[in-house]
């Protein structure tokens, strides 16, 4: 167990603790979206000096390269999808290679965008407000999705990331929520995130579930109009992680609690709203995410342009950094994404799959170099706290995971 | 070469480098080879062609595409990154550093992938080294040309012959410890802005 008391000055080489640190430059890739704000800020603020490390900042054009290159060891550490290390825990993918996360980046920072073309006609035939919710947002869509179908129009085609990836899974959640079936009543594709405006504006797609700021660039554009935020969906729904290769992990224990340190000590920074000036300049340089500073201050200050004639909404939270033990890797939510990939037929549900699943998550590694954790248990009943529910009322209970995956359907309509 | 019965599919948006990597595989006797330039329409070909190794520039964002589809086709039966052998970490390495990611019908027996990856790799390679060299033939022209409107400035202005202009801007590089280009580009900016 690990326990640093002596952290004070910007002392190099000299380790806090007994036994040199094992690796001092680590390489990380990452994604430019605003949820790797946290790697981010650790390497440019110091924070990661301060711990005696270098963070090598490497930006990377897919989530299939960040995989590889965490797996063929050209990353040490990378910005993943949190449901990546629990695909790769189960054999799925095309390379799945064993991949943890002792390190969660934070709640929130998604959302589902509509072309102009579809929320329009979704007021005119879901008789919609203006200030309607997410759920109404979805009805609505499912309203209109049947008369197109009726007057046999092209199914709407909408994009997410990743096959393995958060948005793929509240996109579906949403949609369903609303009694959509997403493998039938609507095309899911996948785009890259700094292409999802465009590829709206071009009519190519007609929709998109992405993290920030690419919602925010559409609307601000006046191609899309935000239907809903992850918030909407479920709080606490997992997001990005810090991911590594285990056996890194276990031959470079004093570096992974190095590395936690500077991590959560970055976080708590990025979670300060007197910092998200610096951040925002920081983030919107062309080695990082280069889009427009006042875009990316506005998404930190959960300030959003749902479209491009002035209808806003403040969502207080909309990135959490810190808080509330946002980057606590919690089994539990390893479960959660295990539920859903089991739901949307991407793998089976066995006992096996429980334990590989929530071994993606390692909590152990969070409190040895943390010394702290959430009170509660890593696995336990989740979206039954006011403040913290699902879209449709449902509550995800680890213990009955085929039961829960029944209850909630696929929204086909009966 | 013995015929080869793989199906292979090229995607490249750079489309000379993916002629060049077509006739390499067409030399080493593959002869199912198609080549697209864009990824539109690419899952009809998979479906179609049910591609045994897919080759792809590894800067291409798409990748993730790929990966989306290789979950919903049936068609392509479990379809792997990149490498036919794990442990042959040279491989892997010296293919990613050219930019070559490949996608791999599992099951294929390692030997006959390897050399298709072997051979796209040094053609990644040689494509970037014929960019490269082209860039600096590029460079050569115009410093040869910047040299030669200083030298016709200084006969012009300074009444010097040729041989005379051309060792003054010589002379004046080596004692300023600079390049001959770079000289002859201020002489040409200034002489812009006197006359």
């Amino acid at each position: 167990m690990m326990k640093r008391t002596d952290r004070a000055g910007n002392d190099l080489g000299a380790p806090a603790t007994i036994g040199a640190p094992e690796q001092k430059i680590l390489r990380a890739g990452f994604i430019p979206l605003v949820d790797a704000s946290v790697l981010i800020a650790a390497a440019e603020f110091g924070f990661a000096r301060k711990e005696g490390l270098a963070l090598e900042m490497v930006k990377d054009v897919s989530w299939a390269n960040i995989r590889d290159r965490l797996a063929f060891r050209q990353f040490d550490i990378a910005h993943m999808l949190s449901p990546m290390p629990v695909a790769s825990m189960l054999g799925l993918g095309s390379n799945p290679s064993p991949t943890i996360t002792p390190f969660s980046l934070g709640r929130g920072g998604n959302a589902i965008t509509l072309s102009l073309r579809l929320f329009e006609r979704m007021l005119e035939v879901g008789h919609l407000a203006e200030t309607a919710s997410a759920l109404e947002n979805a009805r609505a869509l499912a309203s209109l999705l049947k008369v197109m179908r009726e007057q046999g129009e092209a199914v709407p085609r909408l994009g997410v990331t990743y096959p393995f990836s958060s948005h793929n899974y509240e996109f579906r959640y949403w949609l369903a929520a609303g009694g959509i079936d997403p493998d039938r009543d609507v095309k899911l594709v996948v785009v890259p995130p700094s292409m999802t405006s465009d590829a709206l504006a071009a009519g190519a797609i007609d929709g998109f579930c992405v993290g920030a700021p690419w919602n925010m660039v559409a609307s601000e554009r006046g191609v899309g109009r935000i239907v809903a935020a992850k918030q909407d969906i479920w709080p606490s729904a997992p997001e990005k992680v810090v991911a590594m290769r285990p056996e890194w992990a276990a031959s470079h224990s004093d570096t992974v609690s190095r590395l936690i340190v500077a991590l959560d000590a970055a976080a708590r920074w990025c979670d300060t709203p007197e910092n998200h000036d610096g951040l925002s300049e920081a983030l919107a340089d062309s080695r990082y995410i280069a889009a427009p500073i006042g875009i990316i201050r506005q998404v930190l200050a959960g300030e959003f342009s749902l479209d491009a004639k002035g209808n806003r909404r403040l969502i207080p939270d909309y990135f959490t950094f810190n808080r509330r033990f946002a980057n606590y890797p919690k089994p539990g939510h390893a479960l959660w994404i295990y539920s859903q990939m089991i739901r949307w037929g991407q793998t089976t549900y066995n006992e096996e799959g429980l334990l590989a699943a929530a071994s993606a998550y390692r909590p152990d590694l969070y409190k040895a170099a943390l010394g702290s954790a959430p009170t509660g248990q890593d696995i336990t009943v989740e979206g039954n706290l006011e403040g913290d529910r699902f879209m449709d009322g449902h509550v995800f209970d680890p213990a009955a995971i085929p039961d829960y995956i029944a209850t909630l359907g696929t929204g086909a309509a009966s | 070469m013995a015929k080869s019965d793989l199906t292979i599919l090229v995607i490249d948006e750079n489309a000379i480098r993916a002629s060049i990597i077509e006739e390499g595989l067409n030399e080493a006797g593959h002869s199912n080879v198609t080549v697209i330039h864009e990824v539109n329409g690419v899952a009809r070909i998979i479906e179609t062609q049910q591609p045994d190794v897919i080759i792809i520039d590894i800067e291409n964002p798409n990748r993730d595409m790929m990966e989306h589809l290789f979950q919903l086709t049936r068609t392509v039966s479990r379809p792997i990154a990149m490498f036919v052998d794990r442990s042959d970490t040279a491989l892997i390495e010296s293919a990613m550093e050219a930019g070559v990611s490949a996608y791999v019908v599992d099951g294929l027996k390692k030997e006959r992938v390897k050399s298709i990856l072997d051979m796209a790799v040094s053609r990644f390679n040689a494509f970037s080294r014929l960019q490269q060299e082209l860039a600096e033939a590029r460079s050569a022209l115009e410093e040869r040309k910047v040299v030669e409107r200083a030298k016709g400035i200084l006969m012009k202005m300074r009444g010097l012959s040729e041989e005379e202009a051309f060792a003054l801007l010589r002379q004046t590089a080596m004692n300023e410890k600079k390049k001959m280009a770079e000289i002859a580009q201020s002489l040409v900016t200034a002489a812009g802005l006197l006359m």
